[in-house]
């Protein structure tokens, strides 16, 4: 046994005291295996994977339990002797790579620090090492790849070379903590093939933590599922991708079942219609020719990598951009192209929900005010009449008034958090609603309900959706059409089904094979077809 | 907010903080309070020059026979207040200008940027001198011109932290909503900025105190026969020769009031920045 924790418990500093947030947790990982650490946020998943470590994060401490690697019990050794096995037997790979990398430094000194720090190659033997790891990962020209600074390399080459410099001390054990969650589909199935390699080249354990079930079914050979800073169960991939035994396990798994039943469209003139819209800033053209349309009652996704121009063409629908050429219309009308020359019912009419519920709700406002704004703006709602829609909002949200109206965005979670932003869209009343990856930052449950409301508003309201996302399954569950984007470009556009099943453009081919399944074969048959 | 819930909050406060608060308490009373616990009049004649302390004079007399202790009471107002009233106009000046720039952006950021660039590229005591020679010294001109200059330092406060909150995905909702440029910093931005805004408006309080008593010190600040602690250490410095410690006496008064306020600053940083360490 390599690693073996054995009834962990970690605590965290709280208002008074301390509370418990792993609550005796065992794990165990043989050499050269692979276990998966999955669970929503919260669940204690990175707590458990620096603890491999014998690390505490500050605000955290240990208050039972062991953690033995290869024998010696890491929480019974001072802090120099642990540091002493970090990086050299044990080695981490984060989630961001772009706030793991120090800016100042180029990519092989860092690489080079470990070996230094722990004498456990010379220089040049630890830069040959490090342009082979570069080769083998596939980095562009690994002779010189080294030599760049983290901003000169794309998000998905970072990662890889993070992953690279895990490997410089040839460690028994690797801690990679959500490693592709920040990356693009096209991206991140790269540096799993990357991770693989690592992995099984070199012989390496690993522990793999992700909240994404079809990313973790690739890479783990055992699965353990956690909730609340408990396990809820444990099993072999495959036994656990058939036959989960946990109700909960089982309502993760579910998920990704949910679609949208078919329906038929009013039908009628496009509400939205975004007619051959070029736009950029400065001299920098971002969208060219953009040309979509938007049906009453109906969501259209629009998908695409990272830069591809779905965020640029929200900006120009809600007028924060004014297009170099082009226009969009409104039932018909053309909407005038400055912000600052929409009359207040144009504005009314087009509201916006976005990712980050955090960075959406001004943190030192109540609920009341910040729903009770766009009332009294738009509609002139005072007392009585705004706390009756206030009340009657709060409903449609799911969220009971009398709770949550005085409370502050920081006192609510993060899918309440998403709830009120809808709550605010809804409150002006309006017509269309750009959704901009309102689930990407939420755990899959709670993004799940999100999608449902979401779903329920639009049958009720009539509302139109833009939604923008990254993710196919969000499409494949709410998608009337789909409009594809590439570079600023329209790659394809229409229904659903004629877009996605089976794809009819190259690069939606590309994108959705991209997807990772939760089959525990895909990622294998992939690399076997070559796909980087 | 209940009387308990008050008292647990006041327990919270360390106990530098609560130093710090009762000190400026205090002077805040003796400022206000001064012509009814001063003994003597601010500038009257009372008795010898440099009588020693006790008796009549508590703290003796200064250089032309004015008392001591009349004078440093007259002196926290004088002093204190013009300090206090020169800190607000620097906020209100630098804060405005600051909000607008980040707000607005394009050119008046650029233009109200430079000119402070302009400003804060000549060391502000030399300005300071500069311009008080060339408007003559007097109450008024004094605070002016110090207030322009700590103005600056406001300007780049206001307009960094406000830059940070504009931003926000809740400041382009509200740019969406069809909200005015006022109302976003009104609502918006401004009660998100408070925190920094207080801490530097204790700091600046500082340095514009430092600065007038380093001006009166110079001659070049309150004109006479106005009481303020860092005349009064000038008019009395011989006596240091005599191993006399009365000129100590303002100064200690200028000291004891920039520790509190740092102290009071202090606390306030460390909530608003909600550092652990």
């Amino acid at each position: 046994m390599l690693l073996d924790i054995r009834d962990l418990k970690i605590e965290a500093r709280a208002e008074a005291g301390w509370t418990p947030i792993l609550h005796g947790v065992d794990l165990a990982v043989d050499r050269g295996e692979v276990v998966g650490l999955i669970g929503e946020s919260g669940a204690g998943k990175s707590t458990l994977g620096l603890a491999a470590m014998g690390y505490a994060a500050p605000g955290l401490r240990f208050a039972g339990g062991s953690v033995r690697f290869d024998g010696t019990d890491l929480l019974a050794l001072p802090e120099a002797r642990r540091a002493g096995f970090r990086g050299r037997r044990i080695a981490y790979v984060a989630q961001s790579a772009a706030a793991s990398f120090n800016p100042a430094w180029r990519l092989i000194e860092q690489f080079c620090e470990g070996p230094a720090i722990h004498r456990t190659a010379s220089r040049a033997e630890a830069e040959a090492f490090a342009r082979q790891l570069y080769a083998q990962m596939s980095l562009p020209e690994p002779d010189r790849f080294g030599l760049r600074f983290p901003h000169q390399v794309s998000g998905g080459q970072l990662q890889r070379a993070m992953v690279a410099m895990a490997m410089a001390c040839r460690p028994d054990l690797i801690v990679f903590d959500e490693p592709t969650t920040a990356l693009d589909v096209t991206t991140q199935i790269g540096v799993l093939a990357a991770i693989r390699q690592a992995v099984e080249g070199f012989g390496a354990a690993a522990i793999y933590i992700t909240h994404d079930l079809a990313v973790v079914a690739q890479m783990a050979d055992r699965i353990k599922v956690m909730r609340h800073g408990r396990e809820v169960e444990e099993a072999p991939t495959r036994q656990m991708m058939a036959a989960p035994r946990e109700d909960y396990t089982r309502s993760l798994w579910a998920v990704r079942e949910f679609r949208r039943p078919a329906r038929e469209l009013p039908g009628g003139a496009p509400l939205i219609r975004v007619a051959g819209v070029t736009a950029g800033y400065g001299a920098k053209t971002v969208l060219e020719d953009v040309d979509f349309a938007v049906p009453k009652g109906a969501t259209v996704a629009v998908v695409g990598e990272s830069g591809s121009g779905k965020s640029t063409t929200a900006r120009v629908i809600t007028g924060l951009l004014p297009p170099q050429a082009g226009r969009v219309e409104l039932d018909g009308q053309a909407l005038p192209p400055r912000l600052a020359d929409r009359s207040r019912d144009q504005l009314r009419m087009v509201q916006m929900i976005y990712q980050m519920a955090d960075t959406a709700l001004n943190p030192r406002q109540t609920i009341r005010q910040i729903l009770s704004r766009p009332l009294a703006f738009y509609l002139g709602l005072t007392g009585r009449a705004r706390e009756e829609r206030l009340h009657q909002l709060m409903d449609q949200i799911e969220l009971e008034p009398g709770r949550f109206l005085d409370r502050r965005p920081s006192e609510l979670s993060g899918g309440q958090k998403q709830r009120i932003g809808i709550a605010r869209a809804l409150a002006a009343d309006p017509r269309f609603i750009i959704c901009d990856e309102v689930t990407s930052a939420l755990d899959q449950l709670v993004a799940e309900g999100i999608l449902r409301l979401l779903s329920r508003l639009q049958d009720e309201q009539g509302l139109s959706y833009m939604f923008i996302t990254h993710d196919i399954e969000t499409v494949r569950a709410i998608a009337d059409e789909v409009v594809v984007m590439r570079h600023g470009r329209v790659m394809d556009r229409g229904p659903r089904a004629q877009v996605m099943d089976p794809p009819r453009h190259d690069y939606t081919r590309q994108l959705l094979a991209s997807v990772p399944q939760p089959d525990p074969d895909w990622l294998t048959r992939r690399i076997a077809e070559g796909v980087r | 907010m209940t009387r308990a819930m008050t008292l647990a909050s006041l327990r919270q406060i360390p106990p530098t903080a609560l130093i710090g608060l009762a000190v400026i308490l205090a002077y805040a009373l003796v400022g206000i309070l001064a012509p009814l616990i001063a003994p003597y009049g601010e500038a009257q004649i009372v008795g010898a020059q440099f009588e020693p302390w006790g008796g009549d004079y508590l703290l003796g007399t200064d250089s032309l026979g004015r008392d001591m202790l009349s004078r440093l009471i007259w002196g926290a107002r004088n002093t204190v207040g013009i300090a206090l009233l020169t800190t607000l106009l620097a906020f209100l000046l630098g804060s405005v200008t600051g909000l607008l720039a980040a707000a607005l952006q394009g050119w008046i950021d650029m233009a109200l940027s430079r000119v402070v660039d302009v400003l804060m590229a000549v060391p502000s005591l030399i300005f300071t001198l500069l311009a008080l020679s060339a408007l003559g010294p007097g109450v008024w001109n004094l605070i002016l011109v110090i207030a322009v200059l700590d103005a600056t330092r406001v300007f780049r406060l206001a307009r960094a932290t406000a830059m940070n909150v504009m931003v926000m995905d809740y400041v382009e909702a509200a740019r969406l909503r069809g909200e005015g440029t006022w109302w976003i910093i009104r609502r918006e931005v401004l009660p998100n900025i408070t925190a920094p805004l207080i801490a530097e408006f204790g700091l600046r309080f500082c340095f514009v105190f430092l600065t007038i008593s380093a001006l009166s010190f110079l001659g070049l600040g309150l004109p006479p026969p106005m009481a303020d602690w860092g005349g009064m250490v000038r008019d009395n410095a011989a006596l240091i020769t005599f191993g006399d410690s009365t000129p100590l006496l303002p100064a200690a008064c200028i000291a004891a009031l920039t520790v509190s306020v740092n102290f009071v600053v202090d606390w306030l940083l460390h909530r608003a920045s909600d550092l652990k360490e």
